[in-house]
């Protein structure tokens, strides 16, 4: 197992009030997202637990592609990774930013 | 007369071999028929050293009592056989070339035998002909591949050796036609002798002898595919798919691979594309498998016309109570028929869409891996470009026009969409996307003329990945088209190679449309978007028609 942190520049902050948001599951080629509040508004730090080494660089431009896109500013992320592939990465970061800027009901 | 004896021709040297073998075999007969015990020994007696054999395998049915009783056969008497076969797929038929009773070999598919035949072409157990698409061998039956025996199956027969040969009739006609009228000697295994076959789809005077195996042939069923292992990467795939080439071409006749993101598309039709309001406008006539994931779509109204190349496990029932979507016989059940299908989907279709393995730079695709040699299924002659073709149609013309703008419209070809798809990662974060194919090395390995290519880089029209769209026939060189390949491979070595300006540049004349630019929010794509979510549903979908294996049933 492997941590890797991310200190990624956000173009702007999440919207919403909800305090913390959870998406996916930790299963095979899935990954589990822990979203919540906290460091400055400018900046996303993303923090994740693998067991798949060597992919370091793939991470970086998965992560730093979706804060560009999605914004996440003021979020503290934490991933548990079961070797999902790049495109399921994206898609439950993105997803996961969605829900935590959904209004409460 | 003209310097040659005609007197000392023999024109008749097929059809005495013919009787020979028939006069050899009958001593094992009463009549046609052969009893399953004498079956190795009946081989043994019709057999010549060197035989160019077809023992009828296929993708889907198999002639499995034949394979295992040719299997049997003493090499001393039968050996170095050349088998013609479409299929190579029961463990038996590598059996043959271990010990010794076949020798060459001419086949298109291996798919469970992947592993195993690319082991014995580097051991030197099998001279290789070559690896065919499937109609090219079927092609070769009748030039200068004919088989002097054919070991087929089918399902029932009657004592005069009519055949039934039921909704899984797929190659049969084409071997027998090419065995029987080139003089050669068909031999059936049929699951049961009847007084009169349910219909004729081998008329008796084709066939020669029979082997009531008492049992049905062995059946894969290779097309089903489970709704519940679709990924939300591959419904987005599906989406650029229906919204950025169906919609905008209009894509009516079409082929589908059997792949998740083409079960994906089928399973949307019913949804999204119902949303998109295409239903009548697309897909409505298919030269395909009866696909259990096609269930909804022809529930909903969405389907007119459906040609198979084989049937599916299973399907048999829904097909008989749907005659006006699938080509049913006189007994009401399904016929299918390979060759036939094939050059529907060659000539009569406007598009293919498969899933592959590998695609270079060049946009050639290939589904060998270093140690695996899977051969071809339909996809070569499906994903390619019909240079014959003469009839218009709107999506045809179109594509012709993209590839060509400048050319004068009378005289320009029109092209068929031949679209590959798939996530940039497969499997085991594999990329699909690779600077140089494994079937290179392959073909080096063996010293083969020709790299094992799927789909050759310039029959291919479009990309889609969960990137976006590339649209090949739009770019105007190569490197252009380089930079399209690798500007949809996403976060592959390929796609992360990419020259960004020029990805953009690309992207603002629509040779590269991202999601976004078709109006597609990814965290749409939402497995609740498909019609059905699991086996359950779809055989719920077919109001309990459809009779799912029990290895797909799970609940």
């Amino acid at each position: 197992m492997q941590t890797l942190r991310y200190d990624i520049a956000a173009p702007r902050a999440a919207g919403g009030t909800r305090t913390i948001a959870l998406v996916g599951v930790v299963a095979s080629g899935n990954l589990e997202v822990l979203l919540e509040r906290g460091g400055p508004a400018d900046r996303c730090t993303i923090e994740i637990a693998t067991t798949a080494q060597g992919f370091d660089d793939l991470w970086a431009a998965v992560t730093a592609d979706v804060v560009a896109a999605r914004g996440g500013g003021g979020l503290r992320i934490a991933i548990n990774d079961g070797g999902a592939r790049p495109d399921t990465v994206a898609l439950r970061l993105a997803q996961g930013i969605r829900l935590i800027e959904e209004p409460v009901a | 007369m003209f310097g040659y004896d005609q007197a000392m021709r023999d024109w008749n040297s097929k059809q005495a071999a013919r009787t020979a073998r028939i006069e050899a075999g009958s001593r094992f007969a009463t009549g046609k028929l052969v009893a399953p015990a004498d079956l190795t020994s009946f081989l043994e007696a019709i057999l010549n050293p060197g035989d160019r054999v077809c023992l009828e395998g296929d993708n889907q049915k198999q002639a499995d009592v034949l394979a295992r009783a040719l299997a049997a056969v003493d090499p001393a008497q039968v050996h170095d056989l050349h088998m013609v076969q479409s299929g190579v797929v029961l463990p038996e038929h590598l059996d043959l070339f271990d010990s010794g009773i076949a020798k060459r070999l001419d086949f298109s598919y291996s798919g469970p035998q992947s592993a195993r035949i690319a082991k014995m072409l580097f051991g030197g157990k099998i001279e290789l002909g070559a690896v065919h698409t499937y109609l090219e061998l079927f092609a070769r039956y009748f030039i200068d591949l004919t088989p002097q025996v054919a070991l087929i199956a089918a399902v029932s027969a009657d004592r005069d050796g009519n055949l039934y040969t039921g909704p899984n009739t797929e190659d049969t006609p084409t071997v027998v036609e090419a065995t029987s009228f080139g003089n050669g000697l068909v031999v059936a295994q049929v699951g049961e002798i009847v007084d009169k076959v349910p219909r004729v789809d081998i008329p008796g005077d084709q066939v020669h002898f029979l082997v009531d195996a008492a049992k049905p042939f062995y059946v894969e069923p290779l097309f089903t595919r489970d709704p519940a292992a679709i990924t939300e990467t591959q419904i987005l795939t599906a989406m650029l798919a229906i919204k950025g080439l169906y919609q905008p071409y209009g894509i009516r006749r079409l082929n589908h691979g059997i792949g998740f993101n083409t079960a994906a598309i089928e399973l949307l039709l019913p949804t999204y594309g119902e949303r998109l309001g295409l239903k009548g406008k697309v897909c409505t006539h298919w030269a395909l498998n009866p696909h259990p994931t096609l269930i909804p779509a022809i529930e909903a109204g969405w389907v007119e016309q459906v040609h198979c190349f084989g049937s599916e496990v299973g399907m048999e029932d829904y097909l008989r109570a749907r005659p006006d979507i699938f080509f049913t016989g006189p007994d009401g059940s399904l016929r299918s028929n390979r060759a036939f299908c094939q050059t529907a989907g060659l000539y009569a279709c406007d598009m293919f869409i498969g899933s592959t393995l590998q695609i270079d730079l060049a946009g050639h695709s290939s589904t060998v891996t270093t140690n695996r040699i899977a051969g071809f299924g339909g996809a070569p002659n499906m994903g390619s470009d019909a240079r014959g073709r003469r009839h218009p149609s709107e999506p045809w013309l179109r594509a012709g026009a993209e590839a060509d703008p400048d050319g004068p419209a009378p005289l320009r070809r029109g092209r068929k969409l031949v679209v590959q798809i798939g996530e940039t990662f497969g499997d085991g974060n594999t990329p699909m996307f690779v600077e140089r194919l494994a079937a290179l090395d392959l073909a080096e390995k063996l010293d083969l003329d020709l790299a094992p290519v799927m789909v050759y880089g310039d029959d291919v029209t479009h990309i889609v990945t969960e990137e976006g769209i590339a649209n090949l026939l739009l770019c105007r060189t190569k490197d252009e088209r380089e930079q399209a390949i690798r500007g949809v491979a996403g976060y592959t070595e390929v796609g992360r190679g990419r020259d960004k300006a020029m990805v953009e540049t690309l992207r603002a004349r629509k040779i590269i449309q991202r999601p976004q630019d078709l109006g597609i929010d990814p965290l749409d794509a939402d497995r609740s978007l498909l019609a059905a979510h699991s086996i359950k549903d779809l055989m719920l979908a077919s109001g309990g028609l459809y009779r799912p294996p029990s290895r797909f049933r799970n609940w």
